[in-house]
């Protein structure tokens, strides 16, 4: 008997796992303040990745990418870094007025090889560097995709500057119409949103306000970016908000492990907190 | 943004203003009255309070900005944005302190200041709104709105009348 129970749990606990999404947690950046004034400027970032927003509960984000950029495009100290079980932390200086950058930006390369007449799948951290090395002598059909993982905050110091979104080309980026650091409840903002430096069509769009431990509705916003790859969000409430975009996933994709012989896709995804002020 | 309802104009319209001559005896002086109200809490602090005017097509003007001015390190800037609407409308493009305009913060009770035609930025004619904001550390925050025509009447005046964080706020010309 406890066999049997102990096999079906494995079963569930199985199909579980198969059938979670690759991106099924929340990856977040929470900063102390986003709006600042003052002489002497710290912001304290928390960095988790989790179901509930903004709630550190499940993984912390890992700061191996984390970086910093101050107003005049110059490289940031990540300062007091810390990884805890749950959360990371860390602080920046904010030594400049203007629009700080905050980001972590991981990039990575799927694909699969076939060898002795079976297809593989490349295995997880390949990367443009040492895809070569992972490819195994004799493999023939090398097929790849590359994927690109951006996710990035902005922290104002006094009046907002726009030094900071020129595009890298890489990605998903934000290109602001309405800068992301004078948002205010009542008022519609626009952003656009550029794949691998060019507008970002039909780009789907999520939308989470914090806090949802408290609700029953989760009142999420699913949107798609236009052929510029534009977006405009409403705020009801203010409030921190989550903004997830991605490339577009097929129908069914992430319900199970995708067939090997699929062709790989190019994949990439921005994540982004906003904060909202009450008006 | 639209005028508080609490707010009342009194003075004289801009169709009265502009049917009669503006003389050299014109009013060249607003004199603001603000009530910082005495709050029974566990813990006070005297308000940040900002004064702004606001007119249709232009940048917000400061007009004064009560805050923690003399503390080491100008630490007391940390807080202005608190003052939000002010922050985003006027304050985050200044530096601090601003000479003429900022100022220590004011206990409870009633406190008079007065701004000439050139604090007010060389006024042309035309409607206006003297915007009020306070917002008090570990407390709230209250904005008042009230419209006044430019330049005003002697005698004349308008006010509103704060809930939480204002008391009454009026205004009248000389």
């Amino acid at each position: 008997m406890k066999n049997k129970l102990w096999t079906l749990a494995a079963t569930l606990a199985l199909a579980a796992v198969a059938a979670e999404p690759a991106n099924a947690h929340r990856q977040w950046m929470m900063p102390s303040s986003t709006v600042l004034s003052g002489d002497d400027v710290w912001v304290t970032v928390d960095a988790a990745v989790s179901n509930d927003l903004f709630y550190f509960e499940h993984q912390p984000l890992r700061l191996d990418a984390m970086k910093a950029w101050a107003p005049d495009g110059s490289e940031a100290t990540i300062e007091n870094k810390a990884t805890g079980r749950y959360r990371s932390t860390f602080d920046v200086h904010l030594t400049q007025k203007g629009t700080w950058k905050i980001a972590s930006v991981a990039d990575g390369m799927m694909g699969s090889y076939d060898l002795n007449g079976k297809t593989e799948r490349l295995p997880r951290g390949t990367t443009t560097a040492n895809l070569a090395e992972r490819i195994p002598a004799g493999a023939t059909n090398v097929q790849t995709a590359e994927s690109s993982n951006r996710n990035e905050i902005f922290v104002t110091v006094g009046e907002p500057t726009d030094t900071l979104f020129k595009p890298t080309g890489k990605g998903i980026e934000l290109v602001p119409v309405t800068h992301p650091n004078d948002l205010v409840a009542g008022e519609a903002a626009t952003f656009r949103f550029l794949l691998d430096g060019k507008p970002g069509a039909g780009l789907p769009v999520t939308v989470i306000r914090g806090g949802i431990r408290y609700r029953d509705d989760l009142g999420e916003e699913t949107l798609k970016t236009d052929g510029e790859g534009k977006v405009v969000l409403n705020w009801a409430e203010p409030g921190m908000y989550w903004v997830n975009v991605t490339t577009p996933r097929a129908e069914g994709e992430g319900e199970g492990p995708p067939p090997a012989t699929a062709a790989p896709q190019r994949r990439a995804s921005y994540v982004t907190t906003l904060e909202v002020l009450a008006p | 943004m639209q005028p508080s309802p609490r707010a009342l104009v009194i003075g004289g319209s801009l169709s009265a203003a502009l049917a009669v001559p503006v003389l050299a005896a014109a009013p060249t002086v607003m004199d603001v009255t603000v009530n910082i109200p005495r709050l029974k809490v566990a813990e006070y602090h005297k308000p940040y309070v900002a004064f702004w005017v606001e007119k249709a097509g232009a940048k917000a003007k400061t007009v004064a900005v009560w805050y923690d001015h003399d503390m080491k390190a100008n630490e007391g800037t940390k807080w202005l944005r608190d003052v939000r609407q002010w922050w985003r409308v006027s304050g985050r493009s200044m530096t601090f302190p601003a000479n003429g305009i900022t100022g220590a913060t004011r206990a409870p009770g009633a406190h008079k200041i007065s701004f000439t035609r050139a604090q007010l930025a060389a006024m042309a004619a035309g409607d206006y709104v003297l915007v009020v904001e306070a917002a008090r550390e570990v407390g709230g925050r209250e904005m008042l709105r009230i419209p006044f025509t430019w330049p005003g009447k002697a005698g004349a005046g308008a006010r509103a009348a704060g809930k939480a964080e204002l008391g009454a706020v009026s205004i009248s010309f000389r």
